[in-house]
């Protein structure tokens, strides 16, 4: 048919790339490192950190919104990519710790003494002093990184075949990936998972080989590399759903028999979205948690996969930019309330206080929407612009 | 003439009740076929059973001119093999475009990695098109399905059928809810494609399938109880008693 380039046949996807260069843009010029210094640099994290949620909420969007699969354990490919970097940040970073303080000694240590070396200083706090197999690749950057998008895929790939092929749908498929979300929580939570139980991983905002770097430049680069990310995969999501892809997909959502009775394997199509998605989480992750600092099985709980999906629902499913925005909304608004900046309420008798309260009031949020607005806060600006239209 | 399809000996039971019961089918490559029968006769289940969706417990399927076993396909395979469905109520995606309907019919690889580069080019915007005037919505094209009236509802799920080229049709109840006009139109428009593939055409409504001047197959209880032109069906004191003397 029309033969328009396709960021011209969407103009939406180009309105979108156009704010979050100039939100980037103008953060940098804001930022302590680079700027003006109206923005903290914990604060420039937190903004950077947004933008990872953002972009696996556009994969929680693109698996849920357009192809029907409530997946409530997307949160765990987020927190196993974080896992997989999180393993070559803290290695590498030991790594230069035990160099520099053996550099004093006449003779510099063996291979086997300076993993050894390594080993106590990472698993002391578990009482291990050996590197578990899951550690092999981590003294290798271009093989985590590899990880974070195969492991993630992998097992992505065989739950999604498991599951689709013997025609698990709907609530049920929910359920699973909440099952599968708790148990890889529970494991990651044993000291002897060989990723150091409940303290997790530490320290992860010290970027190897940039010792001599301050923070604030760190916080600024991987904001960028966070935006360009969310571009990057933005873009590609809103070019598989204009296609006939998107169309299959969205069929699959709407009535999957008659797609299977079309000639299109449906169990292809759902493990292809999933997988996909999974990866995009993983790599969503993979760049939070340098900006957070500390990954642990708390992150992979399974209340974190339902948040997401929350921050879809309130943003809008079916549509991506809706995701972005109910992302960034909510989650900033929780960290604003969770964060002791909001103030509290003294009603005389009692005093709202927002840490608490917080939770009832997204929840009461998340009622309305769904009652008043089903379509979320992108459905509620669409009508508003339709009716400006007529 | 070998036949296009050929069901042999199949039954199959739901929680001890047979819905079909040793039943025998043959259709050639291209008939025109009006199957009728009183509620729970089967005629859906036996649908069900050459579309895949349900596996019958004895009996046999065969396909084609190498008599491919459908038994042993899942229902995408079946559909891509050439046999497409409609069903009682019409199942469009109500929140895509005709065209967007129609474009997702067209016979076209279905393979995901080859769907995801897919484009259409000028001539499959030609043929959606094309076919979107024989089924009277050309006009629609950019219309949502989910606006179109019942009867249009119904013609967009005939031209999809038409779009997947299949050599068996399988139509469960095209008519219903049809004004005479539309009835009229549908009524030509399988006509004219039985003329080039197998069309099964499962129908309540006497009048539509006198129209369609077929063979007509008589299911009761899972099984056929006569065969033949419909004059010569009716005057069955079977097929009287079961059915038309009620």
């Amino acid at each position: 048919m029309s033969r328009k380039p396709f960021i011209l046949r969407n103009p939406s996807v180009l309105v979108f790339l156009l704010a979050l260069a100039a939100f980037t843009a103008a953060v940098t010029l804001m930022s302590e490192a680079f700027g003006a210094g109206l923005i903290s640099t914990s604060f420039v994290k937190t903004l950077g950190k947004t933008l990872c949620l953002c972009l696996i909420a556009v994969a929680m969007d693109l698996v849920w919104g357009y192809c029907g699969i409530l997946s409530l354990g997307h949160f765990a490919f987020f927190g196993l990519g974080g896992y997989m970097i999180g393993m070559w940040l803290m290695y590498a970073r030991t790594e230069e710790i035990v160099l520099a303080a053996s550099a004093a000694e006449a003779i510099p240590p063996t291979a086997q003494e300076l993993s050894d070396a390594i080993a106590v200083q990472i698993f002391g706090v578990v009482g291990g002093s050996e590197l578990p197999p899951v550690w092999s690749f981590a003294h290798s950057l271009p093989l985590q990184l590899l990880l974070v998008l195969l492991l993630p895929g992998l097992f992505a790939l065989v739950f999604g075949w498991l599951a689709f092929r013997s025609r698990v749908t709907g609530v049920y498929l929910s359920i699973l990936t909440q099952a599968g979300t708790l148990a890889l929580s529970l494991w990651l939570f044993q000291n002897d998972s060989g990723l150091r139980g409940n303290n997790g991983l530490s320290g992860l905002q010290n970027i190897p080989g940039l010792d001599d770097v301050p923070q604030a430049v760190v916080s600024v680069w991987l904001l960028w590399a966070s935006a360009l990310a969310l571009g990057g995969f933005y873009l590609l999501a809103a070019w598989t759903v204009s296609g006939k892809f998107g169309s299959v997909i969205r069929g699959i959502r709407d009535d999957e028999a008659r797609v299977r009775f079309l000639g299109y394997s449906v169990e292809g199509y759902k493990l292809f979205v999933f997988t996909l998605t999974a990866m995009i989480a993983a790599i969503a992750g993979a760049l939070y948690y340098p900006q957070a600092g500390i990954v642990n099985p708390a992150e992979v709980a399974p209340i974190a996969s339902i948040y997401l999906a929350v921050w879809v629902a309130i943003g809008g499913r079916g549509k991506l930019w809706g995701a972005v925005i109910g992302a960034a909304a909510v989650s900033l608004l929780s960290s604003w309330f969770t964060g002791g900046q909001a103030p509290s309420i003294p009603l005389g008798f009692y005093t709202v206080v927002w840490v608490d309260w917080w939770q009832v009031l997204l929840g009461l949020g998340f009622v309305a929407i769904t009652l008043f607005a089903p379509n979320g806060v992108a459905g509620l600006i669409e009508r508003i612009f339709v009716r400006e239209a007529k | 003439m070998t036949a296009l399809l050929e069901v042999s000996g199949v039954s199959v039971s739901f929680d001890g009740f047979k819905a079909i019961n040793d039943l025998s089918f043959e259709i050639g490559p291209a008939e025109l076929r009006a199957v009728i029968g009183p509620n729970g006769a089967g005629k859906t289940t036996f649908m069900d059973i050459v579309t895949g969706k349900t596996r019958p417990d004895v009996g046999k399927v065969l396909w084609g001119e190498t008599s491919v076993d459908l038994l042993k396909l899942s229902e995408a395979e079946i559909a891509r093999i050439g046999i497409g469905r409609k069903f009682q109520r019409p199942t469009v995606f109500e929140d895509q475009t005709v065209f967007e309907n129609l474009m997702l019919a067209l016979k076209k690889s279905r393979l995901p990695f080859k769907v995801l580069f897919f484009r259409a080019s000028a001539d499959d915007g030609a043929r959606v098109e094309a076919l979107a005037r024989e089924i009277g919505l050309a006009d629609s094209l950019e219309k949502l399905a989910g606006i179109l009236s019942h009867g249009q509802k119904q013609w967009l799920e005939i031209g999809m059928l038409l779009a997947q080229e299949p050599r068996l049709l399988l139509v469960d109840e095209p008519a219903a809810g049809m004004t005479p006009q539309e009835r009229e139109h549908t009524t030509d428009l399988l006509k004219e494609a039985a003329k080039t593939r197998a069309v099964v055409v499962v129908e309540h409504d006497m009048e539509f399938v006198r129209r369609l001047e077929c063979k007509v197959t008589v299911l009761h209880e899972g099984r056929v109880l006569a065969e033949g032109s419909l004059d010569h069906v009716t005057s069955d004191r079977e097929v009287i008693d079961v059915y038309l003397g009620r």
